[in-house]
């Protein structure tokens, strides 16, 4: 598995061969609270890079999740829908939002590394 | 207009309180145990809420300060005993709800308790009914402290006696640091607990007394679940000047004899409707899955004509489960009936539900 990459968005994404995993990061859940609610997209749908992918909402307020990365979906995790409270608990983690199929690195070469991450954060708090 | 806040700000900032703009106010949202924490810990211990942003209008006067009042609060004032405290509205001319409040009898007049987003435009209708030697105050050197929760009579009679003895949706005058303070029974979380008016000066000595015994602060995101819980309406959201009491199924609230007798504002078309019924009526509502039905869901009937929205709806934590409140046809308002919810496109199962959806649990 390489290294995770960061989306502006406050995704997080790792590369398995051609197949990557995304979630939501920790900064992320911190900032929408206790989450209530989640829907992972189905297997087979195509995402395009920044795209509508999933949805999560907390006590507050429903938030869209977006793809960092376009393809296509290879699974959805169930678990964080049957259970929307783990994510609060292992965001980075068990609790990755969907896989897919991608169909051009370069995508994911072009997201922020960790460190820049971080800088980012601290430079747009909301 | 610059942003307002209460006597406790800084003492929240410290508490590490999220801020939220709310009528006007900087009002915390949340601390750092977040809302579900927040909710669970009032219905388990006991919490704090600071809602010092709402209005404490005060009003003197003679027994023609009933009948002006009357005119607009469809509560049986003049039967109201000192010291006892009635849920109402002010109503327009078309019987719609500008506000809803509690009143108080106390010893020279009233004490209403009004919404923070409306106690101004408050003021101004129920003044076009006052008489010139009625006196008036929004006393703004007031806190406004809710104490919710099964343990709030344990904890608050320590710190103050007598209050153990007031019976739900009476008040009255208690000492506390030498000064007076008027403490109420009452809340919006459907647990027992109190409503503490103190001076803004001697708000944080009751906090600091209130922590030691691990009352928690509770902010207005769990309010708002507490009270949704308890099936009770938010103005602005549940409620509002085109909604009349017959609608927002709160006819309880209107006095028997006022609604024989009348001489309120909309009484005409309030006497109708509670004869005929209304066309549309507050439900509860309860989604099938765990999808939130948030304010303005659309709602279907099952097969799939539109019969009304959501008003206000989010996770309960208590219950475990989604829960909303909406205006439906009224034929479609028994409970059981199912429903469909438009959510993101998509339509959702639901039944209409018992209100409230959380009943405490009387332990003795």
């Amino acid at each position: 598995m390489s290294e995770k990459k960061f989306s502006k968005k406050h995704e997080w994404v790792s590369l398995d061969g051609d197949v990557a995993t995304v979630g939501i990061t920790k900064h992320a859940t911190e900032m929408l609270g206790d989450i209530v609610f989640v829907e992972v997209p189905d297997a087979g749908k195509a995402v395009e890079k920044e795209g509508q992918a999933a949805v999560v909402e907390s006590t507050k307020a429903a938030s869209d999740v977006y793809s960092p990365i376009s393809g296509e979906i290879t699974e959805g995790n169930k678990a964080i829908a049957d259970d929307p409270g783990s994510v609060n608990t292992d965001p980075e983690g068990a609790s990755w939002f969907f896989k897919l199929k991608i169909k051009d690195k370069g995508e994911y070469d072009s997201l922020m590394s960790k460190d820049e991450y971080d800088k980012f954060c601290k430079e747009n708090p909301s | 207009m610059e942003v307002q806040k209460t006597a406790l700000y800084n003492y929240h900032k410290n508490l590490g309180a999220k801020f939220v703009p709310f009528a006007g106010y900087e009002m915390p949202i949340q601390y750092k145990d977040g809302i579900v924490k927040e909710h669970i810990s009032t219905r388990t211990h006991a919490g704090f809420f600071d809602v010092s942003h709402m209005g404490q209008f005060f009003l003197e006067g003679d027994e023609t300060l009933i009948e002006s009042l009357e005119k607009i609060i469809p509560a049986d004032l003049k039967n109201l005993k000192i010291n006892h405290s009635k849920y109402s509205f002010l109503l327009n001319n078309e019987g719609g709800i500008i506000d809803d409040l509690i009143i108080t009898r106390t010893e020279k007049g009233f004490c209403i308790i009004l919404n923070a987003a409306c106690k101004e435009n408050d003021i101004k209708q129920i003044s076009q009914f006052l008489k010139k030697h009625h006196k008036h105050l929004l006393n703004n050197d007031l806190s406004l402290i809710a104490l919710q929760g099964p343990k709030s009579v344990e904890i608050l009679e320590k710190l103050i006696p007598g209050v153990a003895n007031l019976k739900f949706m009476t008040g009255n005058n208690f000492e506390f640091e030498g000064e007076n303070l008027y403490v109420t029974r009452s809340g919006y979380t459907g647990e027992d607990g109190f409503e503490i008016s103190i001076s803004n000066k001697k708000v944080e000595k009751l906090i600091d007394y209130l922590i030691s015994n691990e009352v928690k602060p509770i902010g207005l995101g769990a309010r708002d679940t507490l009270r949704l819980e308890a099936g009770l309406c938010l103005y602005g959201h549940d409620l509002n000047e085109k909604i009349n009491p017959v609608e927002a199924n709160l006819k309880w609230a209107i006095a028997k004899k006022r609604k024989e007798v009348g001489g309120f504002n909309g009484w005409e078309k309030i006497k109708n409707l509670l004869t005929k019924g209304s066309e549309k009526i507050r439900v509860g509502i309860k989604p099938d899955g765990k999808v939130i039905a948030r304010e303005n869901t659309k709602i279907f009937s099952s097969d799939n004509n539109e019969i009304g929205f959501v008003t206000s709806g989010t996770f309960g934590p208590s219950v475990n489960a989604p829960v909303a409140m909406g205006y439906v046809k009224s034929e479609f308002s028994e409970v059981g009936t199912s429903i469909q919810l438009e959510v993101r496109g998509k339509k959702y199962g639901g039944k209409i539900s018992e209100l409230p959806f959380y009943k405490k649990s009387y332990v003795k």
